[in-house]
């Protein structure tokens, strides 16, 4: 058996030369000192290979315009199998990938191993640095939810006013000032036909030039014999690549990625945020005002990448051992502290109030269609713990409520509440300690239940069924409609949040004349809990 | 890793190779079966489907003369990825003499050409392969390999619902 493969090998070898080159490759020599810190580069690559594998999937189900762009991925997230851990993959691998390669130049050059005759190889690397901040910058877009369209807002207006070349980028980028069909188009094409041949052209130069020059060697490695690359250096390599993957697949599995609503040109009140790894950046501008703001979007970005690209020709001096590099470390150290404070600062000034409200569209979201009587229905089933007894899908001590077959008229279900054996003979079921009014709103929303929808409505989000009992229990709907409920003496509340923020709401509520002369209004006192429950829930009805 | 330096590397103990070939094969595939087996799943299992409207309307079959089939075209919602789209379809409608109504696919079974009633031939004749199939379906010459898909139906108060194409093979089984 062995001897047959040799000979194939050795057939498609004597024609490709495959194999020699492969070996070739693994033969390698490396220096004596080579170890666990000069994994970097190939966790780099291996990230760079996954987020390649994982883009070319999401693009077999992915549409590449506005609007279609954001249906298409809710369409990967709530309905292709597998789509939401591909999107994580991709998601978290562009967040793991910009860690791996900060630390893979950091390792380089705290080592001073971009020393002659290596200039190059760190030149690429920068650029290769620079490409994967483009592509993070390019895919921010692609959801086209409110935080992709308004992060890049602000984005294309730093490029549109850099001195002399803004207005070339601004038409480059597809717009002067608005963020469109265009824009999308540029970032789209970036992201997936200019960015990927580059990268691996670059990475091709990259490890040629690692291989030309041989790995850097330390203060002492002439005197030791070289060692194989296969299997030592190579088993470190695929450990770490190994332990990386593990982290993004668990970091895939167990952390969702939000989608927000479709991105809206016209919400006044989202606060914009840039990717984490660009919030230092984000900050840095904000130290700079008026004519200097200059210094903080071109300038100093500018300087620092000039600097980091001339690295190798400030620091000619001769090799030496990485604990008497102290310079580099403190350069390193200084970076580190800078970095996470301005990070740290980006971070505290995001408001987390208005993230609270927010809805994450990659789930099913069957429950903003309901009525406010029939969303807080759903308040009552959890507080009365019926879910205890009756599970969707399936029969456990009760019957399985999403069951059209079981469904009665509200009339006998409110009975049945209130005598649970008394209408059905038998019946263990305690009554339920509720009012009326609550329980109409408890049979209304079990009698919109089916196998379809039931685990989706019964998981709907905590601020929005508390919203809803609030709304409900100040029968806000004698006045006001939502989603096709209510009376209209007072205006519709659907797309509330299109029109009125969030301190607009909570102060009319407190004073709805001041506000809005005239209105028969009158003013309501809610706790904190309630106010922020039953707003949250305001804003995140549909608009109609 | 000091032993590594002190002992030369072709001396290195075939045992601890193993070792290491083993950890790297087996990294390898633990990787590449994380990544293909999901991959293979999200490319080859159905979407979770959503529901399409089971029955549509397709107009007022009153009519229709017996043994005389029409072709009657009406808009079906379909559900196409992430999107439904409303789209023009047509059906070859015939009321048999006890009334009973039939609806065929627009598509010969063959290759999916359109084919139309012949007065002349009393029968579904294809353009493209000269197929035929009689009034109720069946392959009476040509190169198809089934008779005509029939459509679901129903007719409430003389108006004809339309509900799923069925394959011949099925309706036949």
């Amino acid at each position: 058996m062995k001897a047959t493969l040799d000979r194939v090998a050795a057939w498609i070898d004597e024609r490709t030369g495959l194999y020699s080159a492969a070996r070739g490759f693994f033969e390698e020599r490396i220096p004596a000192s080579s170890g666990w810190h000069q994994v970097f580069g190939s966790v780099a690559l291996f990230l760079v290979l996954t987020q390649a594998f994982t883009g070319i999937l999401l693009a077999f189900n992915y549409a590449p315009t506005p609007g279609e762009a954001y249906n298409s991925l809710r369409y990967i997230l709530t309905e292709v199998t597998g789509g939401r851990l591909i999107r994580g993959l991709h998601h978290w691998g562009a967040s793991m990938l910009m860690v791996v390669v900060v630390l893979h130049m950091v390792q380089v050059f705290l080592w001073g191993a971009y020393k002659k005759p290596r200039e190059s190889t760190w030149i690429v690397g920068v650029v290769l640095l620079l490409l994967t901040l483009t592509y993070g910058l390019t895919g921010y877009l692609l959801p086209w939810d409110n935080r992709a369209y308004w992060g890049t807002v602000v984005a294309t207006n730093i490029a549109a006013q850099l001195p002399l070349v803004g207005p070339l980028m601004a038409r480059l980028l597809g717009g002067e000032g608005a963020v469109g069909v265009v824009t999308f188009a540029r970032f789209y094409g970036l992201h997936v036909l200019l960015l990927p041949p580059a990268t691996m052209l670059l990475i091709g130069l990259h490890v040629f030039l690692v291989r030309k020059h041989g790995v850097a060697p330390m203060l002492g490695d002439e005197n030791v014999p070289k060692k194989p690359f296969f299997p030592g250096q190579v088993f470190k390599d695929t450990a770490a690549i190994f332990f990386a993957f593990a982290i993004l697949f668990l970091l895939a599995v167990a952390v969702r990625v939000p989608l927000e609503q479709l991105a809206d040109p016209g919400d006044t009140s989202y606060i914009p945020r840039p990717e984490w790894y660009f919030l230092f950046l984000f900050q840095t501008l904000k130290l700079f005002n008026g004519p200097l703001e200059v210094v903080g979007s071109a300038v100093l970005p500018g300087l620092a990448v000039l600097t980091l690209i001339l690295v190798p020709f400030i620091d000619r001096g001769k090799m030496v051992k990485v604990t008497r590099r102290t310079v580099a470390l403190a350069v390193v150290v200084l970076a580190a502290i800078g970095w996470s404070g301005l990070t740290a600062a980006a971070v505290k000034s995001t408001p987390t109030e208005a993230l609270t409200a927010q809805v994450d569209y990659s789930g099913p979201t069957a429950w903003i269609q309901l009525s406010p009587e029939e969303l807080a229905g759903v308040a009552y089933f959890r507080q009365e713990n019926c879910v205890s007894c009756h599970a969707f899908g399936r029969v456990s001590d009760g019957p399985d409520l999403s069951r059209g077959s079981i469904h009665r008229d509200a009339a006998w279900m409110i009975r049945h509440f209130k005598d649970p054996a008394g209408m059905r003979p038998g019946s263990s079921m305690p009554a339920a300690g509720l009012s009326d009014a609550q329980l109409n709103s408890l049979a209304a929303f079990l009698l919109r239940l089916n196998p379809d929808n039931a685990t989706a409505l019964a998981d709907a989000p905590e601020f929005a069924t508390q919203g809803a009992l609030v709304y409900q229990s100040h029968q806000c709907s004698a006045c006001h409609r939502v989603n096709g409920v209510g009376m209209t003496v007072g205006p519709a509340l659907n797309g509330l949040a299109r029109l009125q923020t969030r301190s607009w709401v909570i102060e009319h509520f407190a004073n709805p004349q001041k506000l809005s002369p005239g209105t028969s209004m009158p003013p309501y006192r809610f706790s904190a809990k309630e106010l922020d429950n039953l707003i949250s829930y305001l804003f995140s009805l549909p608009e109609s | 890793m000091d032993d590594e330096k002190a002992v030369a590397p072709e001396a290195q103990k075939p045992l601890r190779r193993n070792l290491l070939l083993g950890a790297i094969f087996g990294m390898g595939a633990a990787i590449t079966t994380a990544l293909g087996l999901p991959a293979l799943i999200y490319l080859f299992f159905s979407p979770k489907s959503r529901k399409q409207p089971e029955w549509t309307e397709a107009g007022d079959i009153t009519a229709i003369a017996p043994n005389a089939p029409v072709e009657i075209a009406f808009h079906r919602k379909r559900v196409d990825g992430w999107k439904v789209v409303s789209e023009k379809t047509t059906a070859w409608v015939v009321k048999h003499a006890d009334n009973a109504i039939t609806a065929f696919g627009p598509q010969c079974t063959h290759l999916g050409c359109a084919y139309h009633w012949t007065e002349t031939g009393n029968g579904f004749l294809c353009p493209c392969h000269t197929s035929l199939f009689s009034i109720d379906g069946k392959v009476i010459s040509g190169p198809a390999p089934r008779p005509l898909d029939r459509y679901d139906t129903k007719v409430e108060t003389g108006k004809l619902f339309i509900g799923r194409l069925r394959q011949s093979a099925e309706t036949q089984a």
